[in-house]
Parts: C-alpha cells; structure tokens; sequence
C-alpha cells in the first residue's frame, strides 16, 4: 500500500495496532489504534511520547471519541468496500462538527473513482494500492481529482460550491467588474 | 445430467450471446455448444472466464437446453428456463411498433 | 423551465468526459466488471436481457421540445427507434451499445440532460407532480424546489454511497398526483397559519418487497431549510441504515425499526447542528431558479369558448377524449392535455422517434414548447388553449396517441418485466396488452369508470402494483408464470397498500381474474361509487368469493 498525502505519495511511519493485546511499537514510534484498544489502553496510549492515531471502522462513529480528539493526530477511516458511505459522514463530521483538522486517512477498499468524493468531505490522505512508480500513482490520482470542477455543495474541502460562485458572479457584475 | 451450453453478454454491445463449438461466441442459440456432462461444462466455464480476461464478453453461465423440435423453435435445441427462451430469441412482443389507431 | 448556466452545463460536459474515460479503461482492461459496474450505474447503465439499458433522467418530469426530439433522435441513432418512459419519470433506451454510450451522453448533454444517478445507491432523479404550476389546488410550483433538490443531491460527496437508492418527490397541490407517500421522502409543500410556505415532510415510504406508507415526520418545515432538513435525514440514514441485508436497507426500514419518534428526534437533533450553517442555498439563489419557472405568457381568454363547445357537441370521440384526457387549468380558456401512452393493446409507455418528434413538435405549437412526463408513464401538454384542442386531439390520432382512457381500466402502468429485465419473474407487458384488450371498448370502460390497475413483474414493484386499485404481480411457481392480485392499493393522498386477495393465477386465468373483479365491482357498486369507494366500503370478501368461491 502507498500513502497519497498533500498530493504526494509519502512514506509511511504508521504502524497500526487493532488488536487489544497486540504489540505495541516501541515509545517513540507513531501508531495507530483500533477504538477497542484505545478504550482499553487510554491511560496507557496516552502516557506514550509519540503520536497517536485512531483507527475507526465504518460502523464506528467519532462522535464516540468527540471529547479525546486531542489526543489524536490521525484518523483513519475504514471502507471495508467501497459501496459502504458511512466513513464519508464521518470525515465531515469530524471536520465540520468537531472542528478536528489532523489528518485523515482513508484506507480499505478506496478506489480511484472516489477520491474525488472522499476529498471533498474532508480527507487529506489516501491509503491505495502500490501499482507501478510513485509518479504514475500521483498522475493517476491527479487526474481522478482534476475529473470535476464544479460542486453543488458546501462541504469541508476548499471549493466553493456552485451557488456562491454564481451569487459572486452576479455580485461582480453589479459592481462592474465582471471581465 | 440435462444439456447445457454456456451465455454470457458481449462486452462491447451488451448482445446475448453462446459459446460456440470453436471456442467462439455466436448470437445464435443454435451454434452454442452443446455441454453433455459435468466436465464439458467446466471446460466451457473455463474458457468463458479466459474470454472475460480478455474482455470480449461479461457475465458467463451455463443454462439448460432441450432438445426442441422444429415446430416449437427454429433451432433443434432450445433454452429450457423461460427467462432464457426470451433471452435467447428476444422479447416476446412486438416493441417499436407504432401504436394502433384509436 | 430550467435551463442550464454555464456551471451546470460545465458539470455534465465534465460528466461526460469522465466517464467516456471510465468506459476506455474498461475496454482497455484497466478497469474489470466489478469495478465497472458501479461507475456506469452511476450513469443510468444497466446490462439487462438483452443488452445494456440506458436510463436517462428527467428532472421532475419537465422536458422542453428541443430535448424530445433530442431523445427521439438518439432512439433512431443509437437504439432501435423507440423507447419506454417509466414510473419515475424517466426514460429508457433498451439497445445501445457499450462504446455508444459516451456519445449519447454528450448528445444528451448539448440538450441540457444526463443520466446522473439514475441508478446505484444514491439520492435518484427526484420527481414531481405533473401538473406542478398548472393545477388549480398548488400551493406554489413544485419544480423550482425539486430543482433545488436536483442540483443538490447532483454528485453529492457524502451521500453517493448510501445503504440503497433514495428518491425523493415533491408535490405542491391538495391532490397527490406523485405518489408521494410512497417515496423515501415526499415533500407536500403547504401554507402555515401565517401563511408561510413550507414542507410537509413524509419519510420512509416505499415499495418492493416490504411496501410501507410513509410517515410525517415534520408537519411543516419552512422552506428556506429544505436542504439542510433533507441533508440531516440523509446523514442519519446513511450512518444507520442496515447495510447488512438489501431487502432491509432501504430508509423505510430503519424508521420502522427505530420507530418513528426515535427517527424522528435524531432527525431533528442533526438539524440543529447544521441548520443556520452553509447548506441551504441563500433567498437570491432560490429566486434565480424561481424565475425560470415563471408561467408563460398566458392570453386573457374567456372559458369555454363556443368553438370549443361546438366541437364538443359535434364530436362525440373528441367529447370522450375531452373528458377523459383533459383536465383543469387554472387559467380560464386553457386546458392540461394528457398523451396517453397506452393505446389498446399497446405497450404502456413506449414511444416511437416518429411519435416522440411528433409530441416535440405538437408542444411547440401548442404548448410554450413544454412537455411533461407523468409517473403513470403517460406525457402532458401542460399550456393548450381550448380553441386548440380539437386541432390537437386530430393530431395526436393521425399519431395513434389520441387514446381516450387516462385513469380507466386500460391506462396500465407496467414495468418492462421478463421481456426486458433481468431481475424479472414473469412478463408484465403481454399482461397489460391482454387485459386492455379485453377492455377494449371505450364506453365499457367509461362505465367502469376510474379504475387503477398496475403490474410488476417481480416483487421489486417498478410497476407500483402494490398502490394500484388492482395489482398485479408476476411470480415464478416452478418455472411457470403466475400472477397475484391484489385490491384496494392507492398512491395518493390516501396511500394505501392493496392487500392480496388470495392464490396466484396461471397467465391463462389473469385477464379473466380481472374481468371477474371488475365484474363483482359493477354489481356491488353504489351511485356513483368509484371502484376503490366500492372495495373500501365491502372490503376483500366479496371479490374473494367471485374469483375462488366455487373452487
Ligand atoms: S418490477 Fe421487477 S421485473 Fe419489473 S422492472 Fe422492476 S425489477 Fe424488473
């Protein structure tokens, strides 16, 4: 698996944990858990120096770690297949009700055709299979991204949606600057 | 074990189609090849799984021919499941017709 | 009607593209079926019977003439010159090609069309009444709200994915004309004591395999909240629906498993979070789409006009069709003309190019170039005048679509069944060509009076049998076809699920199954009893003893 972050494939210094008497890695490395292991192991986990992920299935809502979201500096959000949509409410729920602004990860079954989606409501890293070079799986995900330019709705990413880009065109057009 | 031949869609226009004895694909139920026993029927299987690796058709299986007598089809075998009868000579009405004056 | 800016038309163009893209890297094997499939469900196509199936959509039911010649072009070009119109108000083409898609899109979107979301487990195309700015009963033009929801729900990033497919449908009037109550979510809009215009907001109908009328959740939403009220049902439904079994997924099941006052307050408490935020569109937006559903320039014309009645005295066909096929406008002096598309023993809603060219250019004529797609699969001419309706109806019969049985016994909704789809138990359409032969006559069927038969054929309910007055649907016993029947189904205001009325007929036995029904209905009936009325006040029994009694 490659890691797309910020537009960059990147290593990975994550090691994930899921398991509840798992290994963990040694204190200085970041690792991501389960929520089973983090509600076993919370005092634990939080005594470590290194950073701290969290690792939800798509069954499980942020809204149960809603007041522990300092101590986190990654979710990542689990698509067991791509047909299951729960971790796009979860994104948003973290980005727009819990104002949560660390990474999120989406890993399982993500597939090209919807990245574009995962983006716009609020992941910023992209768990996908390593097929060929760096540089052919950063075109192929530029070019899923670049498919659509034009969105409806407000949703955490940075476009503006179509409505307020028609309110600010008719704007610039009564106040003569319309080009 | 009943006759059985083998269905699937071509993958460029969808077409209802049979594998035929020479390993191709036929529109017509009549060219199909006729599986007698379980092991004729893997090896069709198996060569319609090579031709959706090499994307000419989707969606294979195999399905129950009878041996169909000249009166009831224009073919000497024919589909046993009704689903199949439509499928394999298409529907059973007059579609695209226009409609009768009133 | 709506027409395209230069975002929305950027957005199909974009659509386009992609999926020209997407249909490349599936020939060239980059892509195999299983990844395929769901990017082309996404854009309405289906690989049925026969072939692929192209499904389009048809925002809330509103074409423009322009766009039907459009389809009956792409019929000729790309299909074998006809095409089938269905119970959402879209339309289908039965025989394209794989590799023709893409451009039939791109012909679609140069008319300001798309098939987006006509199928896969998203919010589908949202439908509405057919009569919406023309009935004398609306509130206000369900249109510029279901435009509203179409550009919206277009593309959504979070709901693109949901447990099951989700339609919405909107009606502005008293009378429910969209079946609203059998929708994931209806939307009535209504006035408040202050006489503020709002939603009414019904969850959780639907049909299939487990039919269920849907329940008000929300007596009145005010209508500046729409899309964030929608967007919180949509949020709770796609983190609680089942996922686990399709039978059960769909949003009418987790308000029943909830119950309704649970679902009901999680509702709402995810609407108080994002209600004041940025979801729903500010009062000029609304406004920019009102406007384009302004009415048009209506003449000041007296009702009734002498020509017209003259007419009506002198042809009795055109008096029939009139009565039947017409109905009211809320202008004096003009006339909502409906196209029925079930000529006897024809299959109900296809249409032919000829015929599609032929309404496109009627409409221009006589309509503001505006046509209308009904859930009953019929078509609307929503804006003639009444002098014109006699130039008109001798139109529509040179065309062969002049039939005068809107609402009787032979205005058959009908899925596509065995002949077309995949998923089909039992033919629906050589049913229907029986049973409106059998019926034939016009005046037995004026005598009958309003009567709603509807066929599916297979308990997926595309043919809404379960909300017809009659219903009928196919089964498979071992191999053969057989239908069950059942009574007292309506889609209205009063929605109700017909209940069936005992064992399921061969497909020799149907047509006369429901002469036997009809039979029982003439002479039970009351003065001026419809055929629901007359079921509702006798129920089952009698109609039970008529079809079994003697067995
Ligand atoms: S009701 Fe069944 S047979 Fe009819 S169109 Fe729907 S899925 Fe097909």
């Amino acid at each position: 698996m490659a890691i797309i972050k910020h537009s960059q494939v990147v290593e990975d210094p994550w090691t994930t944990v899921t398991a509840v008497d798992d290994p963990l890695p040694s204190n200085d490395q970041p690792v991501i858990v389960s929520l089973a292991r983090w509600q076993a192991d919370r005092a634990a986990l939080i005594a470590r120096r290194s950073p701290l992920g969290l690792r939800l299935s798509s069954a499980e809502s942020p809204a149960v770690v809603a007041d522990d979201l300092a101590y986190f500096e990654l979710f990542a959000l689990e698509f067991p297949a791509f047909t299951d949509g729960r971790a796009y409410s979860h994104a948003r729920l973290l980005r727009e009700r819990y104002g949560y602004s660390g990474e999120i990860r989406a890993v399982g079954h993500v597939l090209r055709d919807q990245l574009i989606f995962m983006r716009r409501c609020g992941f910023d890293a992209f768990e996908v299979p390593r097929s060929g070079d760096a540089a052919a799986a950063l075109a192929q995900f530029q070019a899923a991204l670049s498919e659509i330019d034009v969105w409806y709705q407000t949703a955490p990413d940075a476009q503006t949606p179509v409505f307020a880009r028609r309110q600010h065109m008719s704007e610039a057009f009564l106040n003569g600057t319309a080009g | 074990m009943s006759l059985q031949v083998v269905t699937a869609n071509r993958l460029r226009d969808g077409r209802v189609i049979y594998l035929d004895a020479a390993d191709g694909w036929s529109t017509d139920v009549a060219a199909a090849r006729l599986c007698e026993d379980e092991a004729a029927a893997t090896a069709a299987l198996a060569i319609a799984a090579a031709a959706v690796a090499a994307r000419r058709v989707v969606e294979p299986y195999l399905i129950a021919v009878e041996r169909a007598d000249g009166a009831v089809s224009p073919t000497r075998y024919r589909p046993v499941r009704y689903r199949e009868v439509i499928r394999a000579f298409g529907p059973s009405i007059a579609a695209g017709t226009a409609a009768k004056e009133t | 009607m709506y027409r395209y800016d230069e975002f929305d038309q950027r957005l199909v163009d974009q659509r386009v593209a992609q999926f020209r893209d997407q249909v490349a890297r599936r020939l060239s094997g980059e892509l195999t079926e299983d990844e395929f499939k769901p990017l082309r469900l996404m854009n309405g196509l289906y690989l049925q019977l026969h072939a692929y199936m192209l499904r389009v959509a048809i925002p809330y039911g509103t074409l423009s003439s322009r766009q039907l010649h459009q389809l009956a072009h792409i019929a000729r070009r790309y299909d074998r010159g006809f095409a089938h119109f269905t119970t959402r108000q879209n339309i289908q083409y039965n025989w394209p090609r794989l590799e023709d898609t893409p451009d039939i899109l791109a012909e679609l979107a140069s008319v300001e069309m798309h098939a987006i979301q006509t199928s896969g487990n998203c919010i589908r195309n949202t439908t509405a009444d057919q009569y919406a700015g023309v009935a004398a009963d609306e509130v206000e033009d369900p249109r510029i709200h279901a435009e509203v929801i179409r550009q919206w729900s277009t593309l959504h990033p979070e709901f693109s994915f949901l447990p099951r497919k989700f339609k919405i449908a909107v009606t502005g009037a008293q009378h429910d004309r969209a079946a609203i109550r059998v929708h994931d979510i209806g939307l009535v809009i209504r006035r408040d004591a202050n006489a503020n215009v709002g939603f009414e907001v019904v969850v959780g109908g639907g049909l299939g395999r487990t039919p269920m009328v849907g329940k008000t959740i929300r007596e009145f939403l005010p209508k500046q909240y729409l899309l964030s009220y929608l967007e919180a049902i949509l949020r709770v439904y796609n983190q609680l629906g089942r996922r686990d079994n399709k039978y059960k997924a769909r949003v009418k099941i987790l308000v029943h498993e909830t119950g309704v006052e649970e679902f009901t307050e999680m509702v709402e408490t995810e609407w108080r979070h994002i209600r004041d935020g940025a979801i729903d569109l500010p009062a000029e937006e609304v406004a920019r789409i009102r406007a384009y559903f302004a009415a048009p320039d209506y003449q000041t014309l007296s009702a009734a006009p002498p020509e017209y009645t003259a007419k009506l005295a002198a042809d009795p066909t055109f008096a029939d069709w009139v009565r039947t096929n017409i109905a009211a406008h809320k202008v004096p002096g003009y006339a909502i003309v409906n196209i029925s598309l079930k000529p006897i023993g024809g299959i109900p809603g296809d249409a032919t190019a000829d015929q599609m060219d032929a309404i496109a250019d009627l409409a221009a004529l006589y309509s503001d170039r505006e046509i209308r797609v009904t859930h009953e699969q019929n078509l609307v001419l929503p804006y003639v005048r009444q002098t014109d309706l006699y130039l008109l109806w001798q139109e529509l019969r040179r065309q062969g679509l002049a039939t005068a049985n809107l609402n009787l016994i032979s205005d058959i909704i009908a899925c596509p069944g065995l002949d077309y789809c995949a998923l089909a138990n039992a033919r629906s359409i050589p049913v229907a060509q029986q049973i409106s032969e059998r019926f034939a006559d016009l005046k037995r069927q004026h005598d009958i009076g309003e009567l709603r038969l509807k066929i599916s054929g297979c308990i997926n309910a595309c043919g809404h049998h379960h909300v017809g007055n009659i219903g009928i649907l196919g089964v498979d016993r071992r191999g053969e076809e057989y239908y069950q029947i059942t009574l007292g189904g309506t889609p209205d205001e009063q929605a109700a699920i017909g209940t069936i009325v005992g064992p399921a007929f061969a497909s020799d036995q149907v047509v006369d199954a429901v002469e036997t029904i009809v039979d029982t209905y003439v002479g039970q009936r009351q003065d001026g009893e419809l055929f629901i009325d007359t079921y509702r006040r006798i129920g089952n029994a009698p109609f039970k003893e008529s079809l079994y009694g003697n067995h």
